[in-house]
C-alpha cells in the first residue's frame, strides 16, 4: 500500500483548528464506535428522529478557505444550544467564491449560506438557520442557484450533492447502475456502447475511448491493466481532484467496467503526490467498494475479478504522459516511450493496457447505465457529450461549470465567471493547461469544441480557463511556458530538453531587444523543432502557449503588430 | 535518528513492498513518509532487493523532484508557481516568502522549522495563489496571510 505522501506529522497543523486526520473516513460501518471525531462524523447523531442534515465540503479548496473550522463550529455550537444536527461532509458544488458553502436540509430543499466563516457560525444559528432561515449568508435552494441550475452534470451527478463514502448515498443516485448493466453485457457490448457514445479522451487528446477500448479487448494476453492518469499537473484544472474527493465511487465504478470491458483484473490510479486529500479517500472508498463486493474477486457476482490500488506520483509534470506515466508504475524514471507499440497493445510491465483520464473514466458510469445515446445527444459536432470546465485565475466566480461541448468562453468567462477578479479587462485566457494556447478577446465567442480549437491553433484539452486581466506581462508568460518545458522535460528528446532552454535565452533577447528580427526568425525555427520533433506533447506543445502570446500580443514583445509582420517576412 | 535503527527502518520498509510490481516508488515514498527524506545509504538496500543497480535507483530518486536527498525543516512549505496563481499575484508572494524567511527554494530556515519548496500546481487553481503547508492546502494566500500561516507554525511548535 503506498504512503500517504507529505513528510511525517512531527505535530498537528493549527490550520483547520482541528486535529489533522483523515475526516472522511469516519462513516464505515464499524463507524459509531471508532470514529476519532464523532463531531465531525456524518454518522455520530443517525437514528436520531429530528435530526438536521447540514452539509459541509471536505473537498481541499474549501478545506483551503478553512470548511473544517467552519464544520468544527457547527458541531460546538449546535452542542451548546442542544440542537440535533448530522454533520455531512460532502464534495464541493463547484462554486468556490462561496466556499465554505454550507447547505441545510430543510423540507423546501437544501439551502445554501456562503461564505461561511467559523465567526458566522453563531449568527446563523441565531437566524434560524437549520430551519432555512434569513440570514446575509442565505443564497436560496442550492439547485436554483443560477451557476449550478444551467448545468448539464452528468459527469458531476453527485459531487457535492452526496457522501462521498456513503455506498449506499452512491447506490441511492444511480450508482452502481452503469457496472450492473455492464456485467450483464459482452466485453465488445460494453465496447460498443463507448464507441456510439462518442466519449473522446478527457485528459487533453480526445482520443475515441472505444477505440482504445476495442484495441486492449481485442489483444490477446494472459494479463491486462487498467490505468488510470490522475497525475492532473495542468494548473488550471481541478475536476479530477474534485471527483476524486467528491465522488470516489464513480471513478472506481468506471475503472471496473472498463476491466470487465477489456478482460483486465487489475487497476492501478496514478495519482499526484499534491492530492493528500484526495488519496485518502480514494483509499477509504476502494477498501469499502471492496468489502461491498464492487471490487475484489468476484465483482458485483459476475465471476470476474477486478482490483484496484492507488499509486502516488512524485512531483514530476511529464508522468501524466502517458507513457512516461507506465515507466513510473514500473520503478523507472518517468522517461517518455517512443510509440508504438501503443500502450493498449504493450503497456504496463508489456501488457495491453488500458489508459484514461479521471474524467473519461468517471463519464462511463453514467454511459452504460443511461446508455450511448443519451450520452451522444448532448455536445455539438464530433465533440459528444459534456466538459467539465474550470474556470481559474484571474475571475470573480471561479469554480466548475460542467456544459456540453458548443458554449463558448464568453459565456464561462462573463456569464459563470462574472468578469475578472480584479475588475479590469480580461485580456487573455490560457486554455487547456500550461501546454495550451491563450486566446484573446477577439476568439472568446468561438464554440468551445476539440475540432473548432484546433482550427484557431489552441486545444479544449481538460477543460481548464485561467483568465488574466490586462496587467499582464505575455513576453513574461511565454517566456515561463519554456521555463516550465525545461524545469519538466524527461530529458530523453533533444528538441525538448535543449529546445525549451534555447527558448527561454531567445525570448529573453526579445524582450531585451537585442537583433529582434533575427531572433524572432530563430525562435518560430526552434517552435517548429519543438512542434515536428519532440516525442510527445510536452516539447511538442510548449510552442503553442509561445506563439499564441507573439501572435496575439506581439506589443508584449516590444513589437507592433506591422514591425512584427516585417520581421517575421 | 542513529544510524543502526535508521538502517533498520529502510529493511523493514523494503521488505515490505519489495514484492509488488514497480516497488520502487512505494519504497522511497514509505521511506520518505517515515524518515522525511531518502538517505543515500537506502540506495544500494534498494538496489539489491530490486536486482537494480545503484546508479538506477540513484537515478530514480535523482527524476523525482517530490524525494528528497538531505533532511527537510520541521514543515514543508510549497508555492505554486503555475499559472493561475500567477494571473493573481503568485510572483509577489513567492518573491515575500523568500525574503520574509529569508531563504531561497529548497532551503531551510536557521531554526531548522520550515523548508520552502517550490511546486507546480496544487490542484487549488480556484481558490489562487495556493500553497501547501506540510499536508494542509492553503488558498488565496497573500503576503500577510503566509506570514500568519508561519508565525502559526512557529507558535505551535513554542507551544509543543
Amino acid at each position: 500500500m503506498s504512503p500517504l505522501p507529505g513528510r511525517p506529522k512531527a505535530g498537528s497543523l493549527p490550520l483547520g483548528g482541528v486535529e489533522r486526520g483523515f475526516r472522511g473516513a469516519c462513516s464505515a460501518p464499524a463507524e459509531r464506535a471508532g470514529c476519532a471525531e464523532p463531531a465531525l462524523c456524518a454518522h455520530s447523531a443517525k437514528g436520531a428522529p429530528v435530526s438536521t442534515r447540514v452539509f459541509v465540503p471536505i473537498d481541499s479548496a474549501a478545506l483551503s478557505l478553512g470548511a473544517d473550522r467552519v464544520a468544527r463550529a457547527i458541531a460546538d455550537e449546535a452542542g451548546r444550544r442542544g440542537a440535533d444536527v448530522t454533520l455531512v461532509r460532502n464534495g464541493s458544488r463547484g462554486m468556490f467564491w462561496l466556499e465554505p458553502l454550507v447547505e441545510v436540509d430543510t423540507p423546501a430543499g437544501r439551502i445554501a449560506y456562503g461564505p461561511v466563516k467559523a465567526e458566522d457560525v453563531a449568527g446563523l444559528f441565531a437566524a434560524g438557520f437549520l430551519a432555512g432561515g434569513a440570514h446575509p449568508l442565505a443564497l436560496g435552494r442550492v439547485d436554483a442557484m443560477p451557476w449550478l441550475a444551467g448545468q448539464q452534470r452528468l459527469t458531476f451527478a453527485r459531487v457535492g450533492l452526496t457522501d462521498p463514502l456513503s455506498i449506499d448515498d452512491y447506490r441511492a443516485h444511480e450508482g452502481f447502475a452503469g457496472l450492473a448493466r455492464a456485467i450483464a453485457l459482452s466485453g465488445a457490448e460494453i465496447v460498443k456502447e463507448m464507441t456510439d457514445s462518442g466519449l473522446r479522451g478527457r485528459g487533453g487528446a480526445a482520443f475515441p475511448t472505444g477505440i482504445k477500448w476495442r484495441t486492449v479487448l481485442d489483444t490477446a494476453a494472459p494479463e491486462k491493466y487498467v490505468v488510470c492518469n490522475a497525475d492532473e499537473g495542468d494548473s488550471g484544472t481541478f475536476s479530477d481532484r474534485m471527483l476524486m474527493e467528491g465522488d470516489p465511487y464513480c471513478l472506481i465504478e468506471g475503472m471496473a467496467i472498463a476491466g470487465v470491458a477489456v478482460g483486465a483484473s487489475r487497476g492501478y490510479i496514478y495519482l499526484r503526490s499534491e492530492y493528500p486529500h484526495a488519496f485518502g479517500m480514494l483509499q477509504a472508498a476502494i477498501a469499502r467498494a471492496r468489502a461491498a463486493g464492487y471490487l475484489g474477486a468476484d465483482v458485483m457476482g459476475s465471476g470476474k475479478a477486478f482490483e484496484l490500488e492507488v499509486r502516488i506520483g512524485a512531483g514530476a509534470y511529464i508522468c501524466g504522459e502517458e507513457t512516461a506515466m507506465l515507466e513510473s508504475l514500473e520503478g523507472k524514471r518517468g522517461v517518455v516511450r517512443a510509440k508504438p507499440p501503443l500502450p493498449a497493445i504493450s503497456g504496463l510491465f508489456g501488457a495491453p493496457t488500458v489508459i484514461n483520464n479521471v474524467m473519461s473514466f468517471a463519464s462511463v458510469p453514467v454511459i452504460l447505465a443511461r446508455g450511448a445515446a443519451f450520452y451522444r445527444d448532448y455536445g455539438s459536432g464530433r465533440s459528444r457529450g459534456t466538459l467539465p470546465f474550470q474556470l481559474a485565475g484571474n475571475l470573480k466566480r471561479t469554480g466548475l461549470v460542467e456544459r456540453a461541448f458548443g458554449l463558448t468562453l464568453r459565456e464561462l468567462l462573463y456569464d459563470y465567471g462574472g468578469g475578472s477578479a480584479s475588475g479590469r479587462p480580461i485580456r487573455a485566457v490560457q486554455v487547456g493547461g500550461p501546454l495550451g494556447a491563450y486566446v484573446p478577446e477577439s476568439q472568446f465567442d468561438v464554440p468551445l469544441d476539440y475540432e473548432a480549437y484546433v482550427a484557431i491553433g489552441a486545444m479544449v484539452g481538460h477543460g481548464g480557463l485561467v483568465a488574466f486581466d490586462d496587467t499582464v506581462d505575455m513576453a513574461h508568460m511565454a517566456r515561463y511556458a519554456m521555463e516550465f518545458c525545461a524545469i519538466e522535460s524527461c530529458g530523453k528528446c533533444t528538441p525538448c530538453r535543449i529546445g525549451s532552454t534555447r527558448g527561454v535565452e531567445v525570448i529573453d533577447r526579445i524582450i531585451a531587444g537585442e537583433a529582434r528580427g533575427r531572433n524572432l526568425a530563430l525562435l518560430d525555427s526552434l517552435c517548429d523543432t519543438m512542434l515536428a520533433g519532440s516525442l510527445c506533447a510536452l516539447g511538442g506543445m510548449t510552442p503553442y502557449p509561445v506563439q499564441s502570446a507573439l501572435k496575439h500580443f506581439p506589443e508584449d514583445f516590444g513589437l507592433i503588430p506591422d514591425q512584427d509582420k516585417q520581421a517575421a517576412a | 535518528m542513529a544510524d543502526d535503527t535508521r538502517t533498520e527502518t529502510i529493511r523493514r520498509i523494503v521488505d515490505l513492498h519489495r514484492a509488488s510490481p514497480g516497488a520502487m516508488l512505494p519504497i522511497l515514498h514509505a521511506i520518505q513518509e517515515q524518515l522525511g527524506w531518502v538517505p543515500a545509504d537506502a540506495v544500494p538496500v534498494i538496489a539489491a532487493a530490486l536486482s537494480r543497480s545503484r546508479a538506477e535507483v540513484h537515478g530514480v530518486i535523482s527524476f523525482y523532484p517530490h524525494f528528497r536527498t538531505r533532511p527537510p525543516g520541521r514543515h514543508v512549505v510549497q508555492i505554486c508557481r503555475a499559472e493561475s496563481c500567477r494571473a493573481v499575484g503568485a510572483e509577489a508572494l513567492e518573491a515575500h516568502a523568500r525574503s520574509s524567511l529569508g531563504i531561497d527554494f529548497d532551503h531551510t530556515t536557521g531554526d531548522g522549522a520550515v523548508t520552502l519548496e517550490a511546486v507546480y500546481c496544487l490542484g487549488n487553481c480556484a481558490c489562487s495563489p495556493a500553497i501547501r503547508v506540510d499536508d494542509e492546502i492553503v488558498g488565496r494566500v497573500d503576503g500577510a496571510r503566509f506570514d500568519a500561516l508561519i508565525a502559526e507554525l512557529r507558535d505551535a511548535e513554542a507551544e509543543a
